[in-house]
């Protein structure tokens, strides 16, 4: 997996979000969207390269290809086209891949650049004003499908359970959660009864199924939900799953949440493996 | 270890090239080795020897003492180290430098930062014309590098430059920016006739009103982001450059004789 960072600033936070929310809005899954993306967190005007408020995204693709066009085409429908937003190189790497770079044809030969302290600028010509771009950015091999399921007596109890780890997994850095609000609801497995699908739903955790499929589920579960986690490395990932599951349990016993899980995909799908015991004991797996 | 230092001991009738005498070049050679060198000078060459008292032992800081502006070249092609002059110098001042930094605390004259590719080249007093231009006959100036000028330029300032910056505290003359294909000139004082003439790209900034011929084009006053970037930029070099920040400009755009795509900011209260 690849990944790179993108850093969004505009006029306020309100735009910065606007472009961002734009730039990693379908970019769930790999498989259908092409990327998983996300906003990595918030920055001051005193953070960012050009002095304004932003935020900052992470965006991850299964290879160097998809993960070039995607920033590309993303870059051109959400962060162009959105009022006084401007966008600059998150991370460095040896690997630069073009973020403003292609971009810089829209300007029609007006298009101007700078090199400025060793980094290439594009300012292209647009209606509102300019629009400033750093002309690359860093690629850097990352780590996609950390994930752990909350097991709950309730769905609002397991969904308010995902939504307190997620407030706490968002103060980690380097890491995003792309599903909606950073949770899944429809957690999937390897393989389906349909020739045409490899992944279909993870019907061990699906509750209305406890009586008719080899169920993971005890009796007094009604709902699972799950949170994955993409990151530049793997500590990114198994600190942010610590968090995430600290927080839940520090929800107590009154919470409705009953166990926290994993999909294993019998240790077979990718080369990691995030062991939730030892993540929990503060070491790798 | 002190500074490798060259005191001039005689008063000079014609102009000696100094190119051989930069850090790069003198690396590993012995006080000796060194006054054995040949300077081109008329049609009699000179020692090294001849010319300059040496002193000192350090070759990656050159010291230039008693100096005139007899002396040319200094700096040329270097790659590495630093050369302070402390008093005026020739023309082609940092030829071709690739990096390193050389300080001259005079005046120097013609084509200083000729060709130059990147280092640092700083000029406490005025410089002549062409600075960051190319040698004559070639289609591309200044390729890279930062030259800041504390007193005035002559005409013909960027003429041809292709990249890098040259900040000017002081007042250019005539043609600043001529054929400038691109980088950034910045000039606090004022510029003289034909600002920017045939200019294709690149940005001027100015803090005073230029005199503008008719292809240059008022564009409007508008707020420009990347002048944030650029100012902060400016913060790890001794200039009043440093103290820019208001990023509302006037804007001209031209040389539209020539199709130019580049641009004057003027600098002010807009």
């Amino acid at each position: 997996m690849r990944g790179t960072r993108v850093i969004i600033t505009a006029q306020n936070h309100k735009w910065a979000y606007h472009a961002a929310n734009a730039m990693t809005g379908f970019a769930t899954s790999v498989i259908g969207c092409g990327v998983e993306a996300g906003i990595e967190r918030e920055m001051t005007a005193d953070e960012t390269p050009d002095g304004r408020p932003g935020v900052s995204i992470l965006m991850f693709a299964m290879g160097s290809k998809v993960l070039m066009q995607q920033l590309e085409t993303r870059m051109g429908q959400c962060i162009l086209t959105c009022p006084t937003a401007a966008a600059f190189s998150g991370i460095e790497s040896e690997d630069m891949i073009s973020l403003g770079k292609h971009l810089r044809y829209f300007g029609d030969g007006f298009q101007t650049s700078k090199l400025i302290a060793g980094k290439r600028y594009w300012r292209i010509p647009v209606m509102d004003g300019e629009f400033l771009t750093e002309e690359t950015t860093g690629m850097v091999r990352a780590i996609g499908g950390g994930n752990f399921l909350i097991l709950a007596t309730s769905q609002p109890a397991a969904l308010a359970a995902a939504e307190t780890a997620i407030e706490a997994m968002k103060k980690v850095a380097n890491v995003i959660m792309p599903f909606p609000g950073g949770v899944v609801r429809s957690g999937s497995k390897v393989g389906s009864k349909y020739k045409t699908m490899f992944a279909s739903s993870n019907d061990a955790f699906c509750p209305t199924l406890k009586g008719v499929t080899k169920s993971e589920l005890s009796p007094d579960i009604e709902s699972v939900m799950e949170i994955v986690i993409d990151g530049l490395t793997f500590d990114d990932i198994a600190t942010s799953m610590k968090v995430g599951i600290e927080a839940i349990c520090a929800l107590g016993e009154n919470s409705g949440v009953k166990r926290i899980s994993a999909g294993n995909y019998g240790g077979k799908l990718g080369p990691h493996l995030f062991k939730l015991h030892d993540i929990l004991k503060g070491g790798a797996a | 270890m002190n500074a490798l230092t060259f005191t001039l001991k005689t008063a000079l009738q014609q102009s000696i090239n100094c190119s051989s005498l930069t850090p790069d070049n003198l690396s590993g050679k012995s006080i000796s080795d060194i006054g054995a060198i040949k300077l081109v000078t008329g049609k009699n060459g000179l020692l090294v020897c001849d010319v300059f008292e040496i002193s000192g032992s350090d070759t990656q800081h050159l010291v230039f003492k008693n100096t005139s502006s007899k002396l040319n070249y200094i700096g040329a092609n270097m790659t590495t180290g630093m050369i302070t002059i402390e008093g005026n110098a020739g023309a082609y001042l940092g030829f071709g430098m690739k990096n390193g930094e050389i300080h001259c605390k005079g005046d120097t004259a013609a084509f200083s930062a000729c060709g130059m590719r990147g280092g640092l080249l700083k000029i406490d007093g005025n410089t002549g014309d062409f600075l960051g231009a190319g040698s004559e006959g070639l289609r591309k100036g200044m390729l890279g590098g930062t030259v800041i000028v504390k007193g005035n330029a002559g005409d013909r300032t960027g003429d041809q430059m292709r990249r890098g910056l040259i900040l000017i505290e002081g007042n250019a003359g005539d043609y600043c920016g001529s054929r400038m294909i691109a980088g950034t000139i910045g000039v606090l004082g004022n510029t003289g006739a034909y600002t920017a003439f045939n200019m294709h790209r690149g940005t001027l900034l100015l803090k005073n009103q230029p005199q503008l011929h008719v292809s240059m084009h008022d564009c409007g006053t508008h707020t420009l982001p990347f002048l944030n970037l650029l100012f902060k930029s400016f913060s790890k070099y001794n200039t009043e450059f440093s103290k820019l920040s208001s990023q509302r400009v006037q804007r001209f755009v031209g040389d539209t004789a020539y199709n130019g795509n580049g641009e004057i900011l003027v600098l002010g209260k807009h």
